[in-house]
């Protein structure tokens, strides 16, 4: 063993240790920011790793230098860009195109090599090698293909530029899948059996299974679908690891693929909906179109901001709850503002956070810490549940699906057996909405119906700033 | 490597990543998933040693540079973007009022 060799393994060997140490610290609040700058370290540690071992034994080619620059600067660019400027609102959909862009990255990795075979300075060809070399490669391409049109039709549907085509909701799109995964393992042991030609066949229909498997699912379930991708584009990344023959990809690669698939669980038990409900199962607007969760409002209250903002000033004890709509508003802000308000009154104010709130589990965690609302006011679901026979008045900000009492009462709804906030419990709710339009599930929120909730229409910032108005001429909050 | 050490280190890395993630806060599945996402971009390893073996092979050399352009992008926004989310929670009971 020459010296190049050892320091590469030296290298390797830490950079790993501390990616699984990264992975670990970001799953506990206090450990998670270092964590991340930790994984950071680690993965430009393993490109300096790479570099000097090919500066050590082969060298590196002028030539090779000037398209690592051009490739490394136009993506750091971009992806540094994208980062600082992204609303956090639209977080779902930045972390599903991150991810799309790294499939791509290892289906681009698997398809060069294909097609120009790269010296691997052994001389003896080997078949069992080139057939584990063909069969790496395939994988490669094949999950990568997933992983990049699966996130993009994903970031797209979160964007709100795709919405779900009819189609996809009957049986036909179980066919229309079916066919492209038949395909796909045609064209897959065509290459193996060494017919190149047959790779670009691979690279279409395993695209087309992505979109075809993404398509059908509905919003409520992106952000598991998220986690998914995310989990497919580390083994995309291991592949490619079998590929080039390095070790640190697959260990890596296979670190996240196995960390996204128990992120992925966690997630789908938040929402109790099973892994395979989510994939095969359609979005939930579907099913509940047969079932008794569609129907019409009968008893609709709504009242003014002046009424609202006369209960706020009697209560004792308010709930927050937070959803997307509040995200959409950018009112967190405002919300901090009418809050400070009510607390300088004395009146006790707390946030529910329901697990999936938002569009992805911890959403409304981010967006309520960007308007610094301290962090022991908020309180997750269960904790906060008992609490609410004992409160004055719910304020439920753009949050629908999580709030539908439906998810208790009604076993043939779609809904049924999901966790809920337990908010009609409260003396009085407010809901502030812009319109009766249905939650992101498209199913009826019997909650809207009952006599204790009212409803304030109008945009949740614009309400928000009315109520503070309103409050300041009640004399509330002023000292 | 053989290959047969290489499957290894696969099984290995899998079982290291299903035990890493036990517990996890609700709070903190957006930021995991987004770092988790960032470290997938590993990828750029692999597109580095397409580049350094193309040995001026011009279109390899192109696929090698783009491929590892997205990978970056990945890499380099999920860690940015992780970071501006997990910078929210660091700044919490501190200015309390």
């Amino acid at each position: 063993m020459n010296l190049p060799v050892i320091i590469k393994f030296v290298i390797d060997l830490l950079a790993v240790l501390l990616l699984a140490l990264g992975i670990k610290g970001l799953s506990k609040v206090k450990s998670a920011r270092d964590a991340n700058r930790l994984a950071a370290f680690a993965m430009s540690l393993s490109v300096v790793g790479l570099l000097s071992y090919y500066l050590g034994t082969s060298g590196i080619a002028i030539q090779s230098w000037i398209w690592i620059i051009i490739g490394s600067i136009i993506g750091s660019l971009f992806g540094a860009i994208l980062a600082k400027k992204v609303p956090m609102t639209s977080m779902p959909e930045t972390v599903a195109l991150f991810n799309g862009c790294g499939g791509m990255s290892s289906l681009l990795v698997a398809l060069g090599v294909a097609i120009f075979p790269i010296s691997s300075g052994q001389e003896n060809f080997d078949f069992f090698k080139s057939l584990i070399n063909e069969v790496s490669i395939s994988v490669s391409i094949f999950v990568g293909a997933i992983t990049f049109t699966g996130s993009i039709v994903a970031m797209a549907k979160l964007q709100g530029w795709l919405s779900t085509p009819g189609w996809t909701q009957s049986k036909v799109r179980h066919f229309v899948n079916i066919v492209f995964a038949v395909a796909s393992l045609i064209a897959f042991f065509d290459l193996i059996k060494g017919n190149t030609s047959s790779i670009w066949l691979l690279v279409i229909v395993s695209s087309l299974l992505g979109i075809g498997v993404t398509l059908p699912i509905g919003g409520a379930d992106m952000p598991v679908v998220i986690s998914l991708l995310n989990s497919y584009s580390g083994i995309a990344a291991a592949a490619a690891g079998f590929v080039v023959d390095s070790q640190l990809l697959i260990v890596a690669g296979a670190m996240v693929g196995a960390a996204g698939l128990i992120l992925t669980q966690v997630m789908c038990k938040g929402m109790n909906r099973s892994l395979v409900s989510v994939l095969f199962g359609g979005s939930l607007s579907a099913q509940s179109t047969a079932s008794s969760g569609s129907g019409e409002y009968t008893n609709i209250t709504s009242c003014s901001v002046e009424e609202c903002a006369l209960t706020l000033e009697a209560a004792n004890k308010v709930i927050i709850v937070p959803g997307y709509g509040l995200a959409v508003a950018q009112a967190q802000h405002t919300l901090r503002e009418v809050t400070k308000k009510l607390e300088q009154n004395g009146i006790e104010v707390v946030y529910a956070i329901h697990p999936v709130a938002g569009r992805m589990p911890g959403h409304m965690n981010v967006l309520l810490a960007e308007a610094d609302v301290p962090y022991e006011q908020l309180k997750e679901m269960d904790v906060v549940n008992p609490d609410f026979p004992a409160t004055d008045v719910v304020l439920v900000l753009g949050a629908n699906d999580v709030v539908n009492p439906q998810a208790k009462n009604d076993s043939s709804s779609p809904l049924y057996g999901m966790p809920v906030l337990d908010v009609q419990e409260a003396r009085t709710v407010f809901v502030i909405k812009r319109g009766m339009s249905a939650g992101y599930s498209g199913i009826k929120n019997d909650l809207f119906d009952l006599p204790n909730t009212s409803m304030v229409f109008g945009d949740a910032k614009k309400v928000l700033n009315d109520l503070i108005g309103e409050l300041k001429d009640l004399g509330v909050g002023e000292k | 490597m053989s290959f047969i050490s290489l499957l290894w280190v696969l099984l290995l890395g899998s079982l290291l990543g299903l035990e890493l993630i036990g517990k996890v806060p609700p709070t903190l599945h957006t930021p995991l998933m987004s770092g988790a996402n960032a470290i997938s971009g590993i990828t750029m390893l692999a597109a580095l040693t397409l580049i350094v073996k193309a040995e001026g092979n011009v279109p390899l050399l192109i696929i090698g540079s783009v491929s590892l352009g997205f990978a970056l992008f990945n890499v380099v926004g999920g860690f940015f973007v992780t970071d501006r989310m997990l910078a929210m929670f660091s700044r919490k009971p501190s200015n309390k009022k």
